[in-house]
């Protein structure tokens, strides 16, 4: 019998090992990674630092015990080059596999935008354990380099390490508040006017640049980075320099991109499967091949309203209904209520927003409680900050009965 | 009493507060929380936390 294939080896993937195994001890399942394969939760490479967790730490449980628990057979540093979805068979850098159903879990690659200069090769994104890796090193080297220690920097507070952020998003905002609170020196740029403007209204994202502010993170809004050079000044107390389009220049001595991710579709475009923001997945998480699934921050569910959604909890949904389908029972995937929890210490966020498009409005029906309602007056979503984010369940609650 | 913690995102169960917004009243032992329950920051199943060593 050939195999389930699955691409990837993150929570998406391993998430469907596990729940499909709770169904079916006995098929084989084949995965097949361009990493380790070692299990971890992405959320805490954005909360890592302040915990002061190394890379190796944040590793839940290595790969080779997820395989021997699991039952599966782990192809690891292995990259897919095509597959066919018709003839069911698959090629990597390795050799060749036939399948009897295809999961693509496949994730999201960090946006890169241009940026000029002789030290924009140096810019870093953490999209992975492997990319956290290099970051925590780029970081520890700057101290060590410079001989800092992250406890005695007070005394030369001009000299603890600067992060530069390109991007107030979630991922910028998660960073920006752990690495303040681990010692660093943290400046953040951002096109827009706020902080997860795209997520918050205005007043909300207030509250939180407020909070992030107040523990020393310096907000550079309306403007982009331009270049990033090494410093050359023998003085210079930063290794490199960042001009921005407003004409200011900042040092710091690593500057993270966290502008965005976009869904990897690439192996199947290839492969002629249906793509726009992700791989298109109807209800019961098909592609538009029989037998291929897509699943995570690949894919762009039609259960949403055709919107990609790169959080864990869809994962977890969604990885339960197709762990079904595998066996051979096909199963729609249901979304419930799935608030994102945005992990900034200074101001937890909980979101659950509607659609972008829908009618209708934020606001604040109690001091950090925002509520969007609709054009008949109907709840359509909510968002807590602060203490309040204790109130999700009643909140979920109120717009289950909406 | 013990705590249990969600391996994908961190949250944490402690048997001593409960979870009286899921309806889960204080004291109540992990063995009692039932199965349905997920964990309300991440929705990992119940089965996939892990307890936490004091």
């Amino acid at each position: 019998m050939n195999p389930i294939i699955i691409i990837g080896a993150g929570l998406a993937a391993w998430t469907t090992v596990r729940e499909f195994r709770k169904l079916d001890t006995t098929t084989p399942i084949l995965m097949i990674t361009a990493d380790s394969g070692d299990f971890y939760a992405k959320p805490t490479l954005s909360n890592a630092f302040a915990q002061k967790k190394s890379p190796e730490q944040l590793v839940v449980t290595p790969a080779a015990k997820m395989v021997e628990t699991q039952g599966v057979t782990l192809l690891a540093h292995t990259q897919v080059l095509s597959f066919d979805p018709y003839v069911k068979t698959l090629t990597t850098n390795q050799g060749s596999h036939d399948f009897s159903a295809l999961v693509m879990a496949t994730g999201a690659a960090p946006i890169r935008v241009p940026v000029l200069g002789d030290a924009a090769d140096q810019i870093l994104s953490v999209n992975s354990l492997q990319d956290f890796a290099i970051f925590h090193k780029a970081l520890n080297n700057d101290a060590s380099r410079r001989n800092i220690s992250l406890n005695s920097y007070e005394n030369e507070s001009r000299k603890s390490p600067k992060v530069l952020i390109m991007g107030a998003g979630l991922i910028g905002c998660e960073f920006a508040n752990d690495l303040i609170n681990a010692g660093y020196a943290v400046s953040v740029v951002d096109p827009s006017t706020r902080p997860l403007a795209a997520l918050l209204p205005e007043l909300a994202s207030e509250q939180l640049r407020a909070s992030l502010a107040q523990l020393g993170v310096d907000w550079h809004f309306g403007t982009t980075v331009q270049a990033v050079n090494c410093a050359i000044e023998a003085d210079a107390s930063s290794t490199l320099q960042a001009r921005l389009a407003n004409g200011e220049v900042l040092a710091a001595d690593v500057v993270l991109s966290a502008v965005g991710l976009r869904a990897d579709t690439r192996l199947a475009l290839a492969a002629g499967l249906a793509c726009e923001r992700g791989i298109k997945v109807d209800a019961a998480l098909q592609t538009s091949a029989p037998h291929v699934y897509a699943l995570g921050d690949a894919a762009q569910y039609a259960s949403a309203g055709n919107v990609t959604l790169p959080y864990v909890m869809p994962i977890m949904n969604a990885a339960r209904a197709l762990a079904v389908t595998l066996t051979g029972k096909r199963t729609e995937v249901v979304f419930p209520i799935m608030p994102v929890a945005v992990k900034t210490p200074a101001l937890p966020l909980l979101i659950a927003s509607p659609n972008i498009g829908t009618p209708g409005g934020w606001h604040e029906a109690e001091p950090s409680l925002w509520q969007h309602v609709g054009e008949e007056g109907r709840l359509q979503g909510f968002i807590l900050a602060g203490a309040q984010t204790s109130r999700r369940a009643e909140q979920v609650k109120a717009l289950q009965a909406a | 009493m013990k705590t249990y913690i969600c391996i994908v995102c961190g949250f944490v169960y402690d048997e001593a507060a409960g979870r009286p917004e899921d309806g889960i009243a204080a004291g109540t032992a992990w063995s009692d929380v039932p199965d349905s329950w997920a964990c309300p920051d991440c929705g990992v199943a119940k089965a996939d936390f892990e307890v936490v060593e004091i």
